[in-house]
């Protein structure tokens, strides 16, 4: 009885209601989380999985030995490898593919590398224009690498401790 | 003459020349216009208001990109609307469908002309203006029905018809908040009842019908298809109710006739219950036309406020709140007001 009451003079005095939106009304007046995207950025870590590149030695050498262990290990088939041996006996990729639509930026062809190749930098700004575009080939991300290996380099040093 | 001392001198003659019913269209057109435009331009910036609220709630900003603090992007909402295609779906009904919007459109527009802004501020002072308010209030949801079954679509179909039980329930319970009005101002003139409540904050309606108040409230949201009783859009269940296939300018039509609804239940709200244009200590502060605009901006902002907060309604607690809960509370009241106006208690039924 005296519950049912309770419940009546409770529910005729708005006072669930006013509770929320008492609520509400003080999240009115808090600082707001809102990052203004272009202008700022969330920090970004040095594990961040981005666009992919392949890397090079300090001596200019690429380093991809075409084991394929990027090829097999990719859950989503985006690598394709062709290899053959080069004038100077060593084995070298004669074709390096990865198609971006099918890749789902897990990092297990990073992980995968024995001579930390291919990698995945923390370029998350990229986009297509023509049909076709999505296939990195073996040239682009060559060049991808070089553009940014002091990044590359500086977040493997800083994830090394880690490892 | 219509009008004489409004027209410049140099077009004097030309008006004279003119048939007495062509000067009544156009000084009444004029007068609409200066009514209509100042409401499109308040409803862009509800809108803005709208999502800047709600973000702000929700602890985002809101936006901010178009223009300063983003002030332009009811006008670039407005201009994307504009050129954006209206599209027709297959086998639905094509004249229906264009004219559903319009149907709510202009109802909501309509009702205009009966609220009085000041005690001389009024476009048509006519003796029956709560009825008539009521009227056209009601006639735009068949704008909403109509959308939803000319759409041929399923989602369209139920938000129309989940629309259609809920006016008829709330329909109800408003219109009996009103007759409460009714029984203390003792007319259906808008002016005349906020006059009977001059005198002061003590003599304001909402003190003797404080229940009918939350009453017309809530059942104002519900007519209005707000949150927490939008079930007729509910986006999350049924996409987008009953204008899932309007797209382009009908859109923008129906949305405009359901924010004009927003300000013209929340401007009720502030001449029923809370004295219009008067001031709540007229020994401090004059009756003037700003008391009318703040109490109405306030009541603007409750109806953004309840849309951060509240939860949807589901369908059948929509149903039972309206039958089983504001109805009895109204029919209640009125008991009470026949007994309070037998006694004339207070100063608000002497």
């Amino acid at each position: 009885m005296l519950a049912k009451i309770n419940l009546y003079l409770k529910s005729f005095l708005f006072l669930e209601l006013l509770k929320g939106l008492s609520v509400t009304g003080r999240y009115f007046f808090r600082r707001k989380f809102t990052i203004q995207y272009p202008e700022q950025k969330t920090p970004i870590s040095p594990r961040f999985r981005g666009l992919h590149a392949l890397r090079r030695y300090a001596n200019g050498e690429e380093r991809c030995i075409a084991c394929k262990l990027c090829e097999a290990v990719c859950p989503a088939l985006a690598i394709t490898i062709e290899s053959e041996q080069r004038e100077d006996g060593s084995r070298r990729t004669t074709r390096y593919d990865i198609d971006l639509f099918k890749c789902i930026y897990c990092g297990f062809c990073e992980e995968a590398c024995p001579v930390d190749s291919i990698v995945e930098t923390n370029v998350f700004e990229y986009h297509f224009e023509n049909r076709g575009e999505n296939i990195m080939t073996k040239e682009k991300l060559l060049e991808i690498g070089d553009r940014y290996e002091a990044q590359l380099a500086a977040d493997k040093a800083a994830d090394a401790p880690y490892r | 003459m219509i009008g004489e001392s409004w027209i410049p001198e140099f077009l004097m003659p030309i008006w004279e020349w003119l048939h007495e019913y062509v000067q009544y269209t156009i000084f009444s057109g004029v007068k609409a216009l200066i009514i209509l435009l100042p409401l499109f331009i308040v409803v862009a910036y509800y809108t803005y208001a709208e999502r800047k609220v709600i973000g702000y709630m929700q602890v985002r900003k809101g936006p901010n990109r178009v223009g300063p603090k983003g002030l332009l992007q009811p006008f670039a909402d407005m201009f994307k609307l504009m050129f954006k295609e209206i599209i027709i779906p297959t086998n639905s009904n094509r004249y229906l469908f264009i004219i559903a919007p319009i149907i709510t459109f202009a109802p909501a527009m309509a009702a205009w002309a009966v609220i009085p802004f000041t005690d001389t501020l009024v476009f048509a002072d006519i003796n029956a203006g709560l009825l008539y308010i009521l009227a056209m209030t009601s006639v735009g949801v068949y704008g909403v029905i109509i959308a939803g079954w000319a759409s041929n679509s399923k989602y369209a179909l139920l938000g129309a018809m989940r629309s259609a039980a809920q006016i008829v329930a709330y329909e109800i319970a408003m219109g009996f908040a009103l007759v409460g009005v009714l029984m203390v101002g003792g007319s259906l003139n808008l002016g005349e009842i906020v006059a009977k409540q001059s005198g002061g904050i003590g003599h304001w309606f909402f003190i003797p019908l404080l229940p009918l108040f939350f009453v017309y409230l809530i059942s104002g949201v519900a007519e209005t298809n707000r949150a927490p009783f939008d079930v007729a859009e509910g986006e999350s269940e049924i996409v987008a109710g009953f204008h899932v296939e309007y797209s382009g300018m009908t859109f923008a039509v129906f949305f405009l006739a359901e924010y004009a609804n927003m300000i013209l239940i929340a401007m009720l709200c502030s001449l029923l219950f809370f004295g219009g244009w008067l001031s709540p200590v007229p020994e401090l502060a004059g009756d003037s036309i700003g008391w009318l605009f703040g109490k109405t901006a306030f009541f603007m902002l409750l109806l953004l406020w309840f849309r951060a907060t509240f939860p949807r309604y589901r369908y059948d607690q929509i149903m039972r709140l309206g039958w089983k809960v504001l109805l009895p509370v109204t029919i209640f009241w009125l008991a009470v007001e026949g007994v309070a106006v037998y006694f004339k208690i207070g100063p608000w039924f002497g």
